[in-house]
């Protein structure tokens, strides 16, 4: 009898130690409207690298909280607010967009909870307000755009039309390319978000006389857009360069029309590395879709919860601790070369992207050449830390 | 800017106001005739294109999917009408536009549901796929300039319809006193039922026409909705004549605006300056405009006769 009483006691002991040892992740992305292509990139890779670690990060059972953000930020703020309180999450992953993680971002780093993206990364952040709890997977927001400035340059290109949507992310991408790029600049053009017709821009671009055209239409902007420039003929007398514009995001539906087009990021899933041709074959098996770099940024922030939640032990109340293993980045990301900076963003190569037809009939970016080798942001002197 | 690049403008702001037009026709006469706010409008502007690439994955031909796009678009617009506004003609405006943000609200998720998140493309019709040689370096897809003589066609016909036959009559006498006309022996509702749900498919018409050149999304007619009541306000509420020549001087506006209003601010500001400056007052061009007629002409450029 008294075995049987002790016995239980261990049992009782044993279970509630185990669900004090889970590993809560809240994950905070916009699944509805349009974008929700990129939330469920994010949320789909995510969930691929739980899988892969048969649902143990770092050996500890995880529960995965997904949020919808709603592109809202007061609403990603309430719902955040709840995986903190309520659920207590040991992490929170998000977001897709700035505006979103710039609502979430003090809550979250003030309850000394630790915030990672997966995408989003504003200036502000790598800079002057970088933060211990924070982290990112993916790139602060403008080296993208300095990518394709840096390669415009360097093949001499001597004059450039520039389009962007007439918001702050709009205008951060001309700042971007100017970086680097020192050529003629024969317009620069702010259509405004969500725009329809872009006759009247492409006419503007076919008496502009520019070599290239520099712009970044994401998500529906950018398959109307190259829909109707592949149609006006341009795409042969003008280089297309872009960032965010022609991914595996918006290929399924631009097709052809985007095939030779240039776009630049920090991975293309038609990488030639071991553990990139894995996910993207897994991925693919799984999800019926081919990743775009939101997904693999989503995988590594897995992988990085991972590999610091293991190498502390699965002891998750040491916060500096835990913090030094994330800052260690003791992982094998899909991209390759992954290193943390003192603001805690990435130090990554980045490429320019090329959009290819595969034997299977489906369209993707391949690495057309190397830009950057260990890129690291322009802000990172702004941060104290 | 060359004139060669001003004739192209000019051409590409015809498009665009010829397709306001299919959007604002079907709301002006809704409005005009039932005196009914109608925010759907946009979200049948919607379900039209992707109706017609629902049957265009079917039949494989753009003609035969706008039809059966069209027809289907009809017997939705027919249902809303008996399921929802039907009940809200007698309420105030604020109860119809309540109800009917709650009509985009659904049929956008439900888009979303059955189509996915993601944008849509759809062909071209074939014969109409190939281009003209405008300037030396641009195409201008055969296509567009389809969709300009479609556009005068409705406008044509509607306008035909309106001003020479009994039922336009009827709608036309329902729109100055609707209570005479059922005093007359006139089936009012039944008269209101055929104008909505006509209404619903010429919206549905101008999606179906778009969807070619815009790429179809959950939403994509919620933007051009708010065009096409600019366009109603400074045509005057109801008059087709009017629906007509305000969105074409609305579309002119609009695409002479977005490529001239940088380098017009040029002229007064730096560079820089003018470059935020600019698209900006391009993007308000059309509601300065609006303000202006309904100072001038509080009841629009064409007022539909013998409305209050």
């Amino acid at each position: 009898m008294k075995k049987l009483a002790c016995a239980l006691g261990a049992l009782l002991m044993a279970t509630g130690m185990a669900s004090a040892e889970d590993l809560k992740i809240g994950l905070v992305v916009t699944l509805s409207g349009p974008p929700a292509v990129l939330g469920k990139q994010i949320e789909d890779g995510f969930k691929l690298a739980i899988d892969d670690k048969d649902g143990k990060l770092g050996g500890l059972d995880t529960e995965l909280f997904v949020v919808d953000s709603e592109l809202k930020p007061d609403v990603a703020l309430t719902r955040v607010k709840g995986l903190l309180e309520r659920d207590q999450v040991d992490f929170v992953v998000g977001t897709v967009f700035s505006n979103v993680l710039g609502a979430i971002f003090k809550p979250v780093t003030r309850s000394e909870t630790f915030l990672i993206s997966p995408n989003a990364g504003p200036s502000t952040l790598a800079g002057r307000n970088c933060n211990p709890y924070f982290f990112s997977t993916s790139y602060q927001n403008n080296q993208n755009f300095e990518t394709l400035g840096k390669h415009a340059k360097e093949q001499g290109i001597k004059s450039v039309f520039m389009m962007t949507p007439n918001y702050q992310a709009g205008r951060d991408a001309v700042e971007g390319f100017k970086k680097y790029y020192d050529g003629e600049i024969t317009n620069e053009v702010y259509t405004p978000l969500g725009h329809q017709d872009f006759s009247a821009e492409i006419a503007q671009m076919s008496d502009s006389g520019a070599e290239a055209l520099f712009t970044f239409m994401p998500g529906g902007m950018g398959v109307r857009f190259v829909k109707q420039f592949r149609e006006s003929g341009l795409a042969d007398k003008m280089t297309f360069l872009s960032a965010f514009t022609v991914d595996e995001a918006t290929l399924p539906a631009q097709k052809e029309a985007a095939l030779g087009f240039f776009g630049a990021t920090n991975w293309a899933p038609s990488m030639d590395l071991p553990q990139s041709k894995k996910f993207v074959a897994d991925f693919e098996a799984k999800y019926g879709y081919i990743p775009g770099g939101f997904a693999m940024q989503a995988y590594d922030a897995a992988l990085l919860i991972d590999s610091a939640v293991r190498a502390v032990g699965g002891d998750l109340s040491d916060k500096e601790a835990l913090r030094k293993a994330l800052e260690a980045a003791d992982f094998e990301s899909l991209r390759g070369d992954f290193a943390f900076n003192n603001n805690h963003f990435p130090i990554q190569d980045f490429y320019l992207l090329r959009v290819d037809q595969r034997d299977d009939g489906k369209f993707w970016t391949v690495v057309d050449k190397k830009v950057f080798d260990d890129h690291t942001d322009s802000f990172a002197a702004e941060c104290k830390m | 800017m060359s004139s060669t690049l001003f004739l192209i403008q000019l051409l590409n702001g015809a498009q665009y106001g010829v397709l306001l037009f299919l959007i604002a026709a079907g709301l002006t006469l809704v409005f005009g005739v039932m005196g009914f706010i109608n925010l759907a409008h946009g979200v049948q502007y919607m379900i039209g294109a992707y109706l017609t690439f629902m049957y265009f994955g079917v039949t494989g031909n753009f003609l035969t999917a706008l039809l059966l796009g069209l027809v289907t678009a009809l017997c939705l617009g027919l249902a809303l009408e008996a399921l929802v506004f039907r009940h809200l003609y007698d309420r105030d405006h604020l109860d119809q536009v309540l109800a009917t943000f709650g009509i985009i609200l659904f049929v956008n998720e439900a888009v979303k549901v059955i189509w996915g998140p993601g944008t849509l493309t759809l062909p071209a019709p074939e014969f109409l796929s190939a281009s003209l040689q405008l300037t030396d370096n641009l195409l201008y897809p055969v296509y567009r300039l389809a969709l300009i003589v479609v556009g005068v066609l409705v406008a044509a016909g509607l306008y035909l319809v309106v001003t020479r036959t009994r039922v336009g009559m009827l709608i036309r006498a329902g729109a100055s006193n609707a209570d005479m006309v059922s005093a007359l022996g006139i089936n009012i509702r039944r008269l209101f039922m055929i104008v909505f749900g006509f209404g619903a498919m010429l919206a549905g018409f101008a999606g179906a026409l778009a969807a070619p050149v815009f790429t179809l999304e959950p939403g994509m007619g919620d933007n051009l909705l708010i065009v096409a009541f600019v366009v109603i306000i400074i045509g005057g509420i109801g008059s087709i004549r009017g629906a007509f020549i305000a969105a074409i001087l609305v579309g002119l506006i609009d695409t002479l605006g977005r490529s001239l209003a940088t380098d017009a601010m040029n002229l007064i500001f730096d560079a820089s300056a003018a470059n935020q400056i600019g698209p900006s007052i391009a993007s308000m061009l059309i509601y300065i405009f609006m303000a202006a007629v309904l100072f001038f002409r509080p009841q629009g450029l064409f007022p539909a006769k013998g409305s209050a």
